[in-house]
């Protein structure tokens, strides 16, 4: 929307030249316009922002606008107006993510350690309210004497559900629950409906006063130290939290007088139970420095784990890159014979596997390896178990890439290659070349100028190839010894088994493998670039 | 700029996936109370959800997350954009309770089947309110064998290979293994996932995977692969379909497999799965289906009054019952349904002797590897080793 809306009346960027009148009506219309949709936008997005608390995205939006106002309203940045909305959209969408990625690898971000502290302790004592046991379910009514419904105090009018008599009582917060002594209630179904001189809230506006009235204390007489909770519009029941937090000591108690001290439990901090694990797998998230990267370093099962599928993350994309290059190459040469008949139709079909969605081609290619019922071994006769054997599986996986990929190089240097003028040839041949040597000496190098930095581009592509992995094989066949790589999981499908699958979500853990993972792609391109300026040179 | 560009799309697409892996959650609205759940659950909650809330005075909607329902209300929860009801399975209670994402709720028991209450209670609160259960079968294609009611899998194995079928059991175990379906397979022949404490609760310390009785369950399994009953090349995929299409004899499957076979025209029996001869009798893994309540709904006391209605009579899960057919978990429902629908009923005795998976979140820490031990000892591994090292794997991601 943004490179659409561009203001079309920039004036001449040559300083020396006379300006001339440049604000045309439609430019100023479409300018006007344009500054109006984004303040609008920003005024939209502000409150919101603020009101779902959400910081840093409020200070991203403000800084937009007000960037985007200094460079179309004023002359000064002319360069600026051609490339903020590119710049503004990669920050927002390329280095937020890895900021954001960079620093939950710090951070024990996952399952059980998701909210703070002060929330996952007021949940432990939601969850340890526990009922007692044979008490009575009260049919319940809300009641305000004079004060308001939103805050009360309230009354809480309750009527035994097995008591014929149907006695009413009445709890207020802070006091013990009581026979109601005050003028007689009406009672409709063993509830109580109305009561002279109180306002009795709705189902809805006991919904609206929900967290004050759980925050209730309203004492059962007898020393049992239990108290009357709220369960639903019309009734309450009886019961007593089993756990509180000791602020002094910080620590959980229970009932029982079992402690849970708060210490370290592998690289978190957490309430500790008897057996040594976290209470109820709860801990809150919180700042591990260093852990993750030095787990990931250091735990020898996920190092080798990590290395084994980096080595076949390498080989996976470089055979990728060649074989599906070398195919294409073969092809794109054979068909741009002059001699060949029919070149229209064979390179339209050659790009059919191109034309089908990878995803269903990869769907469909993993049913045709099956073992026992896949087309592969029954077109051939053949009992091979493709997806069951480790080398079997990478070479299917292999397979498959070259099927997808090869189109694509086939289209390059079909393009390259016509490129390539003929006269180049001609004088190859003049000067006694063969066949051969012309397509590898001459041919061969100049389409390389053209195509090497496709080949890198698909190599970064293949590196992280996701997609190929787990729609074919889901990283399998599992590897005896080894839970999180299967054997042909590379490295981005086995970090997304750490985070989403397997045991549990560890965000953390696997933000920093992602870390490790960004590090190396980036390693790796520039180097390849550096192999590719060189070729550059040469030629 | 190009390989920046790659390199960018690569690190988005995995930060994307980190940080807003919550991007399926659909918008609240106006209405007072959301349900959050599959699109077959969706379809069945719709008409009886309006009805209840019409006669309270509400509005409520059912919305449908179709994928990774739990993780997307667990993430929305956190972030205060959740649902105030959530649909799920009784295994995931204990994840939802460890990250706070869901609250106790007091129903009555009364006529509810208690298993399916155990299913959906954890640390001695009942956090679900439990509507349906499933649990897994023995479907015999009758044309392809005559022992319709095998005793044991020996049994089985025999009648299928004297039969014309092709294979003889269709039960997906894959590459990556499915250790839901080899349940009962594994605790006939004496394996078991965890130990259980003197109060019933489960000690995750005692894995059982590669105790003497898991090594036992997997030379078993071990065997059956041999024999080529069981294949890894029999997945998720196509299980279903080979036995639609008459090319297994028996099929070890839930009550989701029952609308294929009416629809393949089969000729078929409904058995319990049988046990190893001599060994322990198979327990099939009883699934509970089951209503919780969010830790941050934006209406608790709806929520509450839901869950609570829900199970107090038949109106709700009745309806629901027509359009999306399960086992219910109350017995004057069950009563109702008996004469209806004989075979859907008939999975209800079989639950009788199925045990429901723990629902504790050290679970996580199982399935993946049991299954692939299980795969890997179907397709010919060493069944102690193989068995042992996950067990150890289980245990030491669990500590």
């Amino acid at each position: 929307m943004l490179l659409t809306s561009q203001p079309s009346t920039d004036p001449s960027p040559n300083a020396s030249v006379p300006r001339e009148r440049n604000t045309t009506l439609p430019g100023l219309i479409t300018k006007i316009i344009f500054l109006g949709v984004v303040l609008a936008i920003g005024v939209y997005a502000v409150p919101l922002l603020i009101h779902y608390q959400m910081w840093m995205w409020l200070g991203i939006m403000v800084a937009a606008v007000v960037l985007i106002f200094v460079i179309y309203l004023t002359k000064r940045f002319i360069p600026g107006k051609y490339l903020f909305p590119g710049t503004a959209f990669l920050s927002v969408f390329l280095i937020v993510p890895v900021v954001l990625t960079v620093g939950y690898s710090f951070t024990n971000f996952g399952d059980g350690s998701r909210s703070s502290k002060e929330a996952m302790i007021a949940a432990v004592q939601t969850e340890s309210f526990k009922r007692t046991p044979d008490s009575p379910v009260y049919t319940l009514a809300v009641g305000v004497e004079g004060g308001d419904v939103a805050d009360g105090p309230y009354t809480l009018f309750l009527i035994a559900g097995d008591d014929p008599s149907q006695k009413v009582l009445a709890g207020r917060d802070g006091e013990d629950l009581a026979a109601w002594t005050g003028q007689a209630p009406t009672i409709t179904d063993g509830r109580v409906t109305a009561v002279p001189g109180y306002k009795l809230l709705t189902a809805r506006q006991i919904n609206d006063a929900w967290a004050n009235l759980q925050a209730m204390a309203v004492n059962v007489p007898g020393g049992s130290e239990s108290g009357i909770k709220v369960q639903t519009p019309t009734q309450a029941y009886e019961g007593k939290s089993s756990i509180r937090y000791d602020k002094a000591n910080d620590q959980l108690v229970s009932d029982s007088g079992q402690v849970y001290p708060n210490q370290v439990v592998g690289t978190a901090n957490c309430f500790v139970a008897p057996d040594g694990k976290c209470f109820q797998g709860k801990s809150w998230l919180q700042n591990v420095g260093t852990k993750n990267y030095s787990r990931l370093l250091t735990d020898s099962s996920i190092r080798a784990q990590f290395l084994a599928a980096f080595a076949w993350t390498l080989i996976f994309s470089l055979a990728s890159v060649g074989l599906t290059f070398l195919l294409g190459f073969f092809l794109a040469l054979t068909l741009n014979d002059e001699r060949v008949r029919g070149q229209k139709a064979w390179r339209a079909f050659l790009l059919l596997p191109y034309a089908i969605p990878g995803m269903i081609s990869l769907l469909i290619w993993s049913q045709f390896f099956n073992k026992d019922f896949g087309l592969i071994n029954q077109l051939f006769g053949i009992d091979v178990n493709w997806f069951g054997d480790q080398t079997l599986a990478k070479i299917a996986v292999i397979l498959v890439q070259i099927w997808m990929g090869f189109p694509y190089m086939f289209v390059v240097c079909t393009g390259a290659l016509q490129s390539i003028p003929g006269d180049v040839k001609e004088a190859a041949r003049i000067d006694g070349s063969t066949g051969l040597s012309t397509t590898f000496r001459i041919i061969m190098p100049l389409l390389l100028i053209s195509v090497a930095p496709l080949l890198v581009a698909s190599f970064a592509f293949n590196f992280n190839n996701f997609n190929a992995i787990q729609l074919l094989t889901q990283g399998g066949p599992a590897l005896s010894g080894q839970f999180t790589r299967g054997g042909t999981d590379i490295l981005i499908s086995m970090i997304y088994k750490q985070a989403f699958g397997g045991s549990g979500t560890d965000f953390g853990f696997a933000s920093a493998m992602s870390v490790l993972l960004f590090i190396l792609t980036g390693v790796l391109a520039a180097v390849q670039f550096r192999i590719t300026k060189r070729l550059e040179n040469l030629t | 700029m190009k390989r920046i560009a790659v390199i960018a799309a690569a690190a988005v697409g995995l930060g994307a996936g980190l940080t807003a892996c919550g991007g399926q959650s659909p918008n609240r609205g106006e209405a007072d109370l959301v349900i959050w759940a599959d699109a077959i659950r969706t379809g069945a909650l719709e008409a009886p959800l309006k009805a209840w809330a019409e006669k309270n005075g509400l509005t409520a909607v059912v919305q449908t997350v179709a994928t990774d329902l739990q993780s997307n209300f667990v993430t929305a929860n956190e972030a205060k954009n959740g649902p105030d009801v959530v649909i799920g399975a009784q295994d995931w209670t204990g994840k939802l309770v460890q990250n706070s994402a869901i609250v106790p709720i007091q129903i009555s028991a009364e006529g509810v089947s208690q298993a399916a209450i155990d299913a959906v209670s954890y640390g001695g609160q009942t956090y679900g309110a439990p509507y349906a259960i499933e649990t897994l079968g023995l479907f015999v294609n009758n044309a392809l064998t005559d022992n319709a009611a095998p005793a044991t899998i020996e049994d089985m194995v025999a009648a299928g290979q004297a039969g014309s079928a092709e294979n003889v059991l269709c039960l997906q175990v894959g590459e990556s293994g499915d250790a839901y379906h080899m349940q009962p397979l594994f605790t006939s022949g004496g394996g078991y996932i965890f130990g259980t404490n003197a109060d019933g609760s489960f000690n995750t310390a005692d894995v059982g995977v590669g105790s003497a009785g898991g090594i036992e369950a997997a030379k078993k399994i071990g065997e059956l692969g041999a024999e080529g009953v069981l294949k890894n090349s029999i997945n998720g995929d196509n299980s279903l379909q080979l036995f639609n299409d008459g090319k297994c004899a028996y099929l070890v499957s839930g009550p989701w497999a029952l609308a294929g076979i009416r629809e393949a025209g089969l000729d078929f029996t409904l058995s319990p799965i049988p046990g190893f001869a001599g060994l322990d009798p198979a327990e099939p893994p009883l699934g509970v289906q089951a209503f919780f309540v969010a830790s941050n709904a934006k209406s608790p006391a709806f929520a509450q009054q839901f869950v609570n209605d829900l199970l107090a009579d038949t109106t709700i899960t009745r309806a629901m019952n027509n359009s999306d057919a399960r086992v219910p978990t109350q017995d004057a429902l069950a009563e109702q349904l008996k004469a209806s629908d004989p075979i859907l009923m008939q999975f209800l005795d079989l639950a009788q002797s199925a045990k429901a998976m723990p629902n504790i979140p050290a679970m996580e820490a199982v399935w993946s590897p049991l299954g692939q031990a299980e795969a890997a000892v179907v397709g010919g591994a060493d069944p102690a080793s193989t068995f042992e090292a996950a067990g150890k794997e289980i245990a030491s991601s669990v500590q």
